[in-house]
């Protein structure tokens, strides 16, 4: 079950970069895991982290407020690269709810919605608008409303966002995929029967053994 | 109304389309790899449900297995217990799985189309961006996040809306010494990697039909280097040809009747594409990446771009980033630039007919001085099939390792790594920071160009090799 989204108000990282990949979000040497928590330390390992395991302080997400940042904003086709889910677990884990760019790769975008991350598409003058009241630290909180689907900016005004009508749906309520789609279970069964009766030349994957 | 290839096998593979328009979609097939089932598995487990179709799923140990001696235990303490992890699930539920010392073990994108078990108008799914590869097959095939992972093993499902039609025309014929990678990188160079994004790309032209299966393979594997949901190539006589007699391909009657129906999937005529790209295979040269993005490619007699040449401030801050980190200059001529490792392997260019193009560059020649280069072949059938034509004794001979199968040097997950600063003739996909190894410098390119370059010592065009 995942965390419900309804309102989020936060500080906001500002991430002025094209086309960050799931390599920097988590860097493939840490997807030695079985579990999905405890990615966050090693979110942007690096871009964060000297050799030495210190950190570089002038990353953003070094330097206070943003920390504890809970959105992220950055340039174009953020989470492009692999389909990782690693990408998302390691933003959820270091705090990240909310990543607001003017393009997303698709599978990143998928995956974000999985996680309880919405994801919103801006255009790229509103981003960097959002990036210069993000500039202000710690006073810059920035307000997500995904039920009337608005950005507030600290001054107060909002800025309208599309979202998907049962992606939101499901962030909402928490649901998670796998129970709504079982409620279709006899319409999966029938696809299958019909399958089998009309075109029994698919072939099966039988193994006597493990090979 | 007119169809294409991408329509029609998403119309026969609708359960039920929900109001919004989201479609419950059938999954042909499942592939499952160490490093994005765990999770998946453990929430199956701690939901109670069961992996509806284990008869539609294969399991296969590729991302962080070591390429040296299989008889050694693997040293990594974190690769070995998700590799224990995944042959102890694959055993509580019963998934057919191609265990690390098998001949059948290899990547999973070339152990599918090898095996039969990817065929023409199936739709596939694996937790691996580059499981677009299989849509060289004429499937539908694309890279899901874990949390899809589970929901296919518990529905043999997923929800998805349809996506764009893009179709990308290579008409000609390429010169020689330019391979399905150039043609790709040159596709990518143009559109860039947010080009396809939202749509299905398909690959048509003279160019395209005249690749064999390899060919069409690498093609489909960088789909989603540009973006792409999923690249695909209409299935044809070289496809049937590919797929007749694998293993767990249909057999006697019941392949000419898989062969009727696959017939019937190539896009209609008239059928309309939302974007179409038109390239001309003659322009096509021998092509590389200079940056730290697939979209940064010029062709082997190019130069490095200058950060001044780009109106866009953050554009020009980023060339120059991408050139900090490989030790490039802009301006310098790409062709002579010094390597220290050439990796022909992965997903992308580890089949018999890659190891076939890099072998006659390496035949009679040696490695340069300083220079590291392996060979991983992509499979264990690939890795015998080349040793029963002599090709690791090619490779031996001119200094090149010879390894097992493995997603090895191409994400840095296994013992195959760069150095920092090291700069890396590389047959993968990504030249992203890092991907290699952490300060590695990766520069994409064919199984012929990495040849040549190992054997030169930096980058030079191999049509002056032949």
């Amino acid at each position: 079950m995942m965390d419900k989204f309804t309102t989020l108000t936060a500080i906001a990282a500002p991430m002025p970069v094209e086309n960050i990949d799931t390599d920097q979000i988590i860097p493939a040497r840490f997807l030695k895991t079985i579990q999905r928590s405890g990615l966050g330390k090693n979110a942007f390992a690096a871009q964060r982290y000297n050799d030495d395991g210190s950190e570089k302080p002038d990353f953003v997400l070094n330097r206070e407020p943003y920390r504890k940042a809970e959105i992220l904003i950055t340039l174009d086709n953020l989470g492009c690269g692999s389909s990782r889910e690693h990408a998302p677990w390691a933003l959820l884990d270091f705090g990240i709810r909310c990543v607001i760019a003017p393009s997303f790769a698709d599978i990143f975008f998928n995956n974000c919605f999985k996680n309880g991350i919405l994801p919103i598409r801006l255009p790229r003058e509103i981003c960097e608008s959002l990036m210069e009241d993000a500039q202000m630290g710690a006073n810059a909180r920035i307000t997500i409303d995904l039920e009337n689907q608005l950005v507030q900016r600290p001054d107060g005004s909002t800025i309208p966002f599309e979202v998907d009508s049962f992606r939101k749906h499901m962030l909402i309520e928490g649901l998670d995929d796998i129970g709504q789609t079982l409620q279709h279970d006899s319409a999966i069964q029938s696809f299958e029967q019909k399958r089998q009766r009309d075109e029994s030349w698919r072939p099966t994957i039988v193994m006597e053994t493990v090979s | 109304m007119a169809r294409t290839l991408f329509d029609k096998i998403w119309d026969d593979h609708v359960v039920e389309r929900l109001p919004d328009g989201t479609c419950i979609l059938y999954i042909d097939r499942h592939l499952l790899h160490e490093v994005t089932s765990p999770q998946a598995f453990e929430g199956l487990r701690m939901s109670g449900r069961r992996l509806r179709r284990p008869d539609a799923t294969v399991a296969v140990v590729d991302h962080n297995v070591p390429t040296s001696d299989r008889s050694l235990p693997i040293e990594e303490p974190e690769s070995r217990l998700q590799i224990e992890t995944l042959e102890k699930n694959v055993a509580e539920f019963g998934v057919p799985y191609f265990k690390l010392r098998s001949k059948d073990q290899g990547i999973v994108h070339v152990v599918g189309p090898e095996q039969g078990i990817s065929l023409p108008g199936m739709t596939i799914v694996c937790g691996d961006s580059h499981t677009s590869t299989h849509g060289a097959m004429g499937a539908l095939a694309f890279g899901i996040g874990t949390s899809e992972v589970e929901h296919v093993m518990a529905t043999q499902t997923l929800l998805q809306k349809p996506a764009k039609n893009m179709r990308i025309t290579v008409s000609g014929q390429v010169g020689p010494g330019v391979t399905a990678k150039d043609i790709m990188l040159a596709i990518i160079g143009k559109i860039g990697t947010a080009g396809g994004t939202g749509h299905v790309m398909e690959f048509a032209g003279d160019a395209i039909r005249a690749l064999d299966m390899a060919g069409r393979m690498t093609l489909c594997n960088m789909s989603i280097e540009a973006g792409a949901r999923a690249g695909l190539v209409a299935p044809d006589e070289t496809t049937f040809a590919y797929v007749e007699g694998r293993r767990f391909a249909p057999k006697g009657e019941d392949f000419e009747k898989a062969c009727a129906y696959w017939r019937t999937l190539a896009s209609d005529e008239g059928a309309v594409f939302d974007t179409e790209v038109t390239l001309d295979a003659a322009e096509i040269q021998p092509n590389l990446t200079w940056g730290t993005s697939p979209e940064d490619v010029i062709a082997i007699d190019g130069i490095v771009p200058d950060p001044a040449q780009f109106n866009d401030p953050a554009r020009a801050r980023q060339v120059q980033r991408m050139l900090d980190y490989m030790g490039l200059e802009a301006g310098q001529k790409i062709a002579g630039t010094r390597i220290d490792v050439a990796f022909i392997g992965s997903c992308t260019n580890s089949r018999i007919e890659d190891l076939r193009s890099a072998a006659a560059i390496a035949k009679g020649r040696h490695v340069a001085p300083g220079v590291r280069a392996m060979v991983v072949p992509g499979s264990g059938h690939v890795k015998a099939a080349a040793e029963a034509e002599g090709l690791d004794a090619i490779f031996r001979e001119a200094g090149f390792e010879w390894r097992e199968a493995g997603c090895s040097m191409c994400l840095g997950m296994n013992p195959d790594k760069l150095t920092s600063g090291q700069r890396c003739a590389s047959t993968s996909n990504r030249n992203f920071e890092g991907r290699q190894g952490p300060g590695g410098r990766t520069h994409l390119c064919s199984p012929a160009m990495a040849a040549a370059a190992a054997v030169s010592g930096c980058f030079v065009d191999v049509r002056e090799m032949a």
